[in-house]
Order: C-alpha cells, then sequence, then structure tokens
C-alpha cells in the first residue's frame, strides 16, 4: 500500500492503495467517479481518457500511486458551476453519442484535441478531427455526428 | 399539433445529460455492500478432457471465498443453457442440440470455456486465484473451420450430433428451381464466405448478483438487451429461482447490437455462486474475456446460382449454406441462418422459384447467434453480390438489372415465406443514383485514372424484415417465445406521464422517441413524459430490444395502451363537463368540448381521476392502462445504398470517398436518431468489409483475442456518410413504423465490395478487404 495524494477535478484527494492501482481504478473504485470507463485492457479503445496535468491520458495505463501530486480532471470534473462545457454541449446538440459508454473519453480526448489546436492556432479539418480521435473507438455512431460536435465545439471553445 | 417535439420533430435526446457528464450507471458501476468478486477459470485448449479440478492452492489464500465447479453447479439442479427455436431437419428430425453446462464438467469445447467460477474480496485476487486453480486436461483434436468439421473424420464435438451437423435445413422448391436454372439463357454462380465478427458493444458484459437470505430473493443487475427474457430463462430453464423471487434490472447499457440478448454462463454462475456463498457477487468481463466468450456473428459459406432469361429476369435462384454455430447452441442460433437468412433471399425482387439448403455446423469455437442483422445481412450479401456479379456478366448495368427484376405490386408473396407489404424500390434506388451523382461518376473515374488511382461503384439494394414478430407466426416456425411487446402508460394526478414499457434501450434513444409520441398525443410537454425500462419489478413484462423491434412493435404497444387512456380521459371529461363522450377532443394539451369553450386541462382530468370525487357511476378510479400489442406481420425496411471508393493500386488500401444511402424506414419519429442509427450500422457493415475478421488458426486458438489483433473500424478509416429517406407507411401497424436498426449493417457489405471489385477489375474478392487482399486481387487480375 502507498498513500497517493492528487487534486481530482479541483479536490485534493488522498488514499493508501496497493502498488498496481490503475488511475481509472482509483478513480473508479477509490472515489467512485465512475463517469471513466474502462472498455478493453490493450489501452486501444480510450473510453478511459482523463486530463492529467493538461494532458489527455488513458487512465487504464497509468499507476495512480505515480501520480502523487498530479492535477486530475475526469468527465464529471469538466462542467463547471453547473454549465456543460462546450463539447459537452455539442454532443448533444448533433446526437455525438448513442450508448454512451465511449462517450466519456471521446469528450475528453477531443477537448484536448481542440485545445491542442488552438494553442497551435491551428484550424482542425474533419482529417484532422478523425485523425485527432484515432485512439478512441465508438462502436455506435459511425463517428459522423462525433465529427460534427468537435467542429462545432471547436468553433465555441 | 406539437411541430416541436412531435412526430417528425428532431428532438434532442433526453437521456444525453447523464452520459455527457459521466454520470450514467452501468453495471459495473453498481457496487453493494458485502461485494465479493467472481472471475472465471477457463479453458486455455479448444477442445479437452477434464480430468480433475484442483482448487487447494486457490482456497488457501486470503480473501479467497470460495471456488465452484460444474459438477457442484449441475447437482444444484443448474439447467443447461437452452437454444430458444427448434428447427426441424428437412428429413423430419430434430436439431441435434448438444448439452451446455454454464460451468463445463467433462469436457471444454471451445478456449474460453468456463471450468470454474472463483469467488474473493477484490477483483485482482479473484483473478490471481483463477490463476491458481489447476486443471487437468487431456486435449483432443479441434476443429474451427465449419467445412473442416463437416468433412470425415473431423473432430466431433458433440456425441449427439454425428458429423458435427446441427440440423440439415431447406427452403422453397428444389425441383421447380433446378429445372428453371436448366431453362436459363445465363446462369451467374458465385461462392463467398460471410466473414465471422465480434459485435464489440463498448461496455463489456458484467454482472453483479445479489443474494438475499432473509427473502431468498436474488438480484441481478446485467448487461442485457431484454432483461424480462433473462429473468424468464434463468427462472424456468436454468432453475437459478423462480421467476417472482429474481429481479433482474439492466441499469444503462452501452450498446448490444445482439451480443446481449443471450443469457450467458457468467449470469447463471454468479447468481448461483451468491446464494452458494452468501456474498453479493460481481463480474466484469474484460475485452479479451469478451473476445473469447460474447457471441460471435455471421461466419457463413455460401455457394449460389441465379438463372436469368433473355429479358435479363430472373427465373431461379439456388443457394447453398454452411453456418458455423461454434461449441455450442446459442439462444437464437437456431433461427439466424433460417428463418432470418433464408426468407430474405429473393431481395428486391420478383423470383418464382428459390431454393435454399442450409447446414448448421459445431466446430470448437465461440457460439455465433445474431449480431446486428443477424441472417439478413448474410442474405443481402449474397442477393447483392450476385445481383452486382451478374449485370457485369450480361453487359448491363447494375442499375437496370435490379430495375428488371424489382417487386412493383404489393402485397407480395415470396417464395421463401415473407410476404412483402409495402415498398417503392425504384424511388429508393432513384434518390440513391441522384445523391450519389451516378451520372457523374464516369468523369470522376477518368480524374481519378490521372492520378493513378482506380475508381468503383457498388450499389446493393437491400430488404429485411424487422417488426420481429408476430407470435403464431414463428410459434408455427419453431419459436420458444411470442414475439409481442407490452407497454403501459400511467398519467399521474399532477398530469405527468410514465411510459412503462417493455423495450430496452441500450443507445437507441427511446427516453427521447418514445416520449416524442406520447407527447404528440397528449399535447403535453416533452419534459412531462419519462420512459421507464430495464427493470423487471418495474415493468410487468417485455420481449427486449432486438430486430429493431422497439419502433413497430414496442412504440404500437404504448399506442395501443394510450388508446385505453383517451378512452377514460373522455368518459371523465364527458361527466365533467356535462357532454357526450364523442364531443370531446384532447387539443393543445387541454380535453375540449368540441365546438365550445368547455374544456379541463390535462391535469385537470388526472386530478378527477384519482380524487374520484365526480365520476361516472361505473368507471373505476385512477388513470393508468396497459396493452399488450402483437404485429400482424413482419415489417419491411428496404432501401439501396451506393458506395464509391477509390483504391491505390500501389498499396491496395481503399478509401471510401462516398457512401450514400436511400431508406425507406416507414414513418420516422426522430429523423435525428434515425439517421444516428443508420449511419452508425454502415460503419459496422464498412467494418466488416474493409477491416474486421475473427480469425482462428487449425488448432481453434483464437488469434483475434483483443483490439491489437481485430480491426475496429476507428474514426479516420470511416466516411461521412450521406442518408436520405423515402418512405412508404408500414400498413400493418398504428404509426406505420419499420424499424430501422439494423439496415446499415445489412446494407452496406455488399455495396463497398460490389465498389471495390468494380474499381479493380476483378470480381473475386472476399471480406475483409484489407490492404493486402485487395492489392493481391488486383496482381491476380494483372
Amino acid at each position: 500500500m502507498t498513500k497517493v495524494t492528487m487534486t481530482v477535478n479541483g479536490r485534493k484527494v488522498s488514499r493508501d492503495v496497493p502498488d498496481e492501482t490503475l488511475l481509472s481504478q482509483f478513480l473508479r473504485e477509490e472515489l467512485r467517479l465512475t463517469g471513466t470507463h474502462v472498455g478493453c485492457d490493450t489501452t486501444q479503445c480510450g473510453a478511459c481518457v482523463v486530463h492529467v496535468d493538461g494532458k489527455a491520458v488513458k487512465s487504464c495505463s497509468a499507476l495512480a500511486v505515480a501520480l502523487d501530486g498530479a492535477q486530475v480532471t475526469s468527465i464529471e470534473g469538466l462542467a463547471t458551476n453547473g454549465e456543460l462545457h462546450p463539447m459537452q454541449r455539442a454532443f448533444n446538440d448533433n446526437h455525438g453519442l448513442q450508448c454512451g459508454f465511449c462517450t466519456p473519453g471521446m469528450i475528453m480526448s477531443s477537448v484536448k484535441l481542440v485545445e491542442t489546436a488552438k494553442a497551435a492556432g491551428k484550424t482542425l479539418s474533419e482529417a484532422d478531427i478523425r485523425q485527432g480521435l484515432e485512439g478512441n473507438i465508438c462502436r455506435c455512431t459511425g463517428y459522423h455526428n462525433i465529427v460534427k460536435a468537435v467542429a462545432q465545439a471547436a468553433q465555441e471553445m | 399539433m406539437n411541430a416541436e417535439v412531435g412526430i417528425g420533430a428532431r428532438v434532442k435526446r433526453k437521456e444525453d445529460k447523464r452520459f455527457i457528464t459521466g454520470k450514467g450507471k452501468y453495471t459495473d458501476d453498481v457496487r453493494v455492500d458485502n461485494q465479493a468478486y467472481a472471475a472465471f477459470v477457463r479453458s486455455p485448449h479448444a477442445h479437452a478432457k477434464i480430468n480433475g479440478i484442483d482448487t487447494s492452492a486457490a482456497l488457501e489464500m486470503e480473501g479467497v471465498i470460495d471456488v465452484l465447479n460444474g459438477h457442484q453447479l449441475t447437482g444444484d439442479g443448474i439447467g443447461n443453457i437452452i437454444c430458444g427455436w427448434a428447427i426441424t431437419s428437412k428429413d423430419g428430425s430434430p436439431m441435434n442440440m448438444g448439452p451446455w453446462s454454464a460451468l463445463a464438467t467433462d469436457r471444454v469445447r471451445y478456449v474460453g470455456d468456463a471450468v470454474a467460477i472463483v469467488i474473493a474480496e477484490t477483483q485482482a485476487l479473484a483473478r490471481i486465484a483463477a490463476e491458481a486453480v489447476a486443471v487437468d486436461y487431456e486435449v483432443l483434436p479441434a476443429v474451427a473451420a465449419s467445412v473442416k468439421a463437416l468433412a470425415e473424420g473431423a473432430p466431433q464435438v458433440h456425441d449427439n450430433a454425428p458429423g458435427n451437423l446441427i440440423y440439415d435445413w431447406e427452403i422453397g422448391d428444389a425441383a421447380a428451381t433446378d429445372a428453371a436454372l436448366a431453362g436459363a439463357k445465363h446462369v451467374t454462380e458465385i461462392s463467398l464466405t460471410n466473414n465471422r465478427l465480434s459485435p464489440n458493444a463498448m461496455e463489456p458484459r458484467s454482472a453483479v448478483a445479489i443474494f438475499d437470505t432473509s427473502e431468498d430473493h436474488y438480484t441481478l443487475y446485467t448487461t442485457s438487451q431484454n432483461p424480462h427474457v433473462a429473468r424468464l430463462v434463468l427462472s424456468a430453464f436454468y432453475n437459478v429461482a423462480p421467476e417472482h423471487k429474481l429481479r433482474v434490472i439492466a441499469p444503462d447499457v452501452g450498446g448490444g447490437f445482439g451480443s446481449k440478448i443471450y443469457i450467458y454462463p457468467e449470469e447463471i454462475a454468479c447468481l448461483w455462486a451468491s446464494m452458494k456463498t452468501g456474498q453479493s457477487v460481481k463480474w466484469t468481463s474484460d475485452r479479451s474475456e469478451a473476445f473469447m466468450t460474447d457471441a460471435h456473428g455471421r461466419d457463413h459459406v455460401s455457394t449460389a446460382k441465379m438463372g436469368f432469361d433473355e429479358n435479363n429476369r430472373i427465373v431461379g435462384f439456388k443457394i447453398d449454406t454452411i453456418a458455423n454455430f461454434g461449441a455450442y447452441m446459442s439462444l437464437f442460433s437456431s433461427a439466424v441462418p433460417t428463418y432470418l437468412y433464408a426468407t430474405l433471399l429473393s431481395g428486391q425482387y420478383d423470383i418464382a422459384n428459390i431454393h435454399c439448403n442450409v447446414r448448421a455446423v459445431y466446430t470448437n469455437t465461440v457460439p455465433v447467434d445474431a449480431y446486428r442483422g443477424a441472417g439478413r445481412p448474410e442474405a443481402c450479401y449474397l442477393v447483392e453480390r450476385v445481383m452486382e456479379t451478374a449485370a457485369r456478366e450480361l453487359g448491363v448495368s447494375p442499375a437496370e438489372l435490379r430495375q428488371a427484376n424489382f417487386v412493383r405490386s404489393f402485397p407480395h408473396q415470396t417464395p421463401v415465406i415473407m410476404n412483402y407489404d409495402i415498398g417503392d424500390f425504384d424511388a429508393n434506388l432513384e434518390q440513391a443514383m441522384a445523391a450519389a451523382d451516378v451520372a457523374g461518376f464516369a468523369a470522376r473515374k477518368e480524374e481519378a485514372k490521372s492520378r493513378g488511382k482506380l475508381r468503383g461503384l457498388g450499389y446493393s439494394s437491400y430488404i429485411e424484415a424487422c417488426g420481429i414478430a408476430p407470435s403464431a407466426a414463428v410459434g408455427s416456425l419453431g419459436a420458444g417465445v411470442g414475439l409481442w411487446e407490452s407497454a403501459e402508460v400511467r398519467v399521474n394526478p399532477v398530469g405527468t406521464i410514465e411510459i412503462l414499457t417493455g423495450s430496452h434501450s441500450h443507445g437507441q434513444g427511446h427516453e427521447t422517441t418514445f416520449a416524442q409520441i406520447v407527447a404528440e398525443r397528449f399535447g403535453q410537454p416533452i419534459e412531462n413524459v419519462s420512459i421507464v425500462h430495464g427493470d423487471t419489478d418495474k415493468v410487468q413484462f417485455g420481449m427486449g430490444t432486438y430486430g429493431s423491434r422497439s419502433g413497430a412493435v414496442g412504440m404500437s404497444a404504448i399506442v395501443k395502451a394510450m388508446d385505453k387512456v383517451e378512452a377514460k380521459v373522455k368518459k371523465i371529461a364527458a361527466h365533467v363537463l356535462e357532454a357526450s363522450e364523442d364531443d370531446i377532443v384532447i387539443e393543445g394539451g387541454a380535453v375540449k368540448v368540441a365546438g365550445t369553450d368547455k374544456q379541463m386541462l390535462w391535469h385537470e382530468v388526472g386530478l378527477a381521476a384519482y380524487t374520484a370525487h365526480n365520476l361516472p357511476p361505473d368507471l373505476e378510479p385512477g388513470l393508468k392502462e396497459s396493452a399488450f400489442y402483437d404485429p400482424a406481420n413482419f415489417t419491411f425496411p428496404a432501401g439501396t445504398y451506393i458506395c464509391e471508393v477509390e483504391v491505390d493500386p500501389e498499396t491496395g488500401e481503399v478509401e471510401i470517398v462516398q457512401f450514400t444511402a436511400s431508406d425507406d424506414f416507414g414513418t420516422i419519429i426522430n429523423p435525428m436518431i434515425v439517421e444516428g442509427q443508420v449511419h452508425g450500422g454502415i460503419a459496422q457493415g464498412i467494418g466488416q468489409a474493409l477491416h474486421e475478421q475473427v480469425v482462428y488458426d487449425d488448432d481453434a486458438q483464437l488469434i483475434t483475442g483483443s483490439y491489437m489483433d481485430y480491426t475496429m473500424p476507428r474514426a479516420d478509416d470511416l466516411p461521412s456518410y450521406s442518408v436520405h429517406h423515402a418512405s412508404t407507411p408500414c400498413p400493418n401497424n398504428p404509426l406505420g413504423i419499420k424499424g430501422c436498426g439494423e439496415a446499415g449493417a445489412i446494407g452496406s457489405p455488399p455495396a463497398v465490395i460490389n465498389a471495390i471489385t468494380d474499381a479493380i477489375g476483378n470480381n473475386n474478392l472476399a471480406m475483409p478487404a484489407t490492404p493486402s487482399a485487395v492489392w493481391k486481387a488486383i496482381h491476380a487480375a494483372g
């Protein structure tokens, strides 16, 4: 057991956890933040993406004890003061989700994709969005409306 | 009347908020007091005898609660897993169903077959302990391919299925079809494989089983498309608990595509283990386990001959199909290559003579069952590949050949059971051709050529049977259940409305679409309508969601219940307003006496029903009605898809440059949601055509056991889709709905392969058309 302290969605939390605890398990089981989903075991599907110190990270492949002191934002922390993030709103506006299982990871990846492009002064084309979401698998939507949602949010963010 | 939220309105989904904020509640999110965790000991061999199981090392681990095996399970009277549809072979013999115990006792028959369940205090410990269970296997020869399983001397999967044959079934008139083909001017022949797929709902299967010792009562949270069917089967066939002592809850479910229809060994074992250990038992599959245990789809090997007369009219169609069922017969497996496949082999065409023979075969692989489309994609792929091939051989355009053979008069009785009620196949073909700018294709092909690319165009005019299904009809064909749907409409004293439905939403947006028809009918704000589903303690009964049935069947049940509510509302209002019932109308959210200013507001009627101070003398208080709706016929969604591709001859890489769909789904309640269903279906169809394939080696070891090996279509593999509708409302249900959930996956694979083979000039190309396969086909055509 190792004590780990992180700031998760703006709140400082400490837990004693086994060393093999993954960040996804830390969020889901220790903090009961079950919006972060696990859809595979090979870092391929992206349902578990959260933000760690400003980067999009697949939380199924990061050890919690290695992230002592980190700033973590999960899907539950994306809306501010009850106001949906433009990416969340865009997914609703464009029917960018069906079963909702890949959605938290898809939204967290998309937010970082747009933020990174903005920081570089780049406008995202449809091809850029598709390539940028290559690490997130959705089985329901065929991606069509996800791409539209990200394009809309990129305008608004 | 309620244009913003009623039928035809693109209402944004009510259910989205919880999903986009991370507040969805899926089965793995459920954690109860006293939670223990399960892991399964699974066979690493495709076929082996079990000579012994040594659990001592696992049981000695601190935190391991118990390890239970198949002998204990069957000893407690837990029944074998059943197939719910009886198919009779052409010689009159029943199908050969081999025994399937949730935990294997003497023999394992596929890699992943469960042998024991380990219950421990943590998930990690359960898995470690499962590794410590020593099973003494005596490895037996195994077979993975259906054709090899039928060969003489093949390993025998079940003792009661000689030659691995489950059934040898036929439909249609063999002699008449042979004669028609003998007299045909031209016969097109084709051999093809419909590749084996893994459904891959993004949420892995999961179960939380809770046994309450004080009441002898079980609760099961599970990833199910049909919780009532799960309860029925767990109770009536597997003897886990009587129905009134078993509550099944399917909360938010992360996609199904058929794979979550079935009641799997894990749910049975978890329920039983919760009783044995007195602990709540939770199991969640990981993705590798999902590849090893979720029912696979497709896996047909077929040959076909289609004969044409001098006017290019089809005179006969003869098909021989071998269907791989895997190691055990899954719940609906037997119906897939028979009544969901062979009955659709007439396609959109007027064909007088059809004969199809189907052999279902055991192999040492994961059980195969319905996956999005279930039999209909296999039929469509066969028919539409044959049509395109024939058009090339006959030297006519693919559109012309289809038009020469379209059914144009309805109802139309095919020679393979189905009676098409309505459709306008020309309208869909013409709409798709216009939207795809087929007229401009030749110029685009030339332009592509100048860049060294091969451009091709492929058609697929699909038809499917949905609205599953008229109970008496499917009963006469061997189904073990009726396929009606139920609904209850509860108007509360304050006028808000709860709809309890036996349909189950796992991505389809029922909470929005179903609310729309209620909001429209009673003129109420859509926020005042809530949809309740997925809990056997709340909803009386339901057959669940699959086969694109929730619109055509589930919503029809709601309409029927609303009819009854409306009748009672009118009685109450007529009494209170002292008018004749016939003069009462529901308009703009109020209940009025037509042509007067006398009215009651909707919630006033609700309140009057529950206060019961002033009701007609013979009327019961309350405002709640239920209905069961049994469809009169199947529904027949149809349409034309056109795919345009560019192939790089250097690499064999295929780019879909345009994908156009024209669908006839009958009445559309929410076009946004319907289009979303089409997008997702097309993506899965393109996945089948270009990327996906479950692979076993010669020893029946699963090679594609993770996303590193099984290619899932990703955002940059797929195009945006051009989706259109030309609709003929279904005459057989009150809303005119046909169903839209599976069309994309049914119609798209042949369009893609027809386009690639058109581009490369070689018709001999199998799915998935990977760059390597396409490159080889280009060079073989040389």
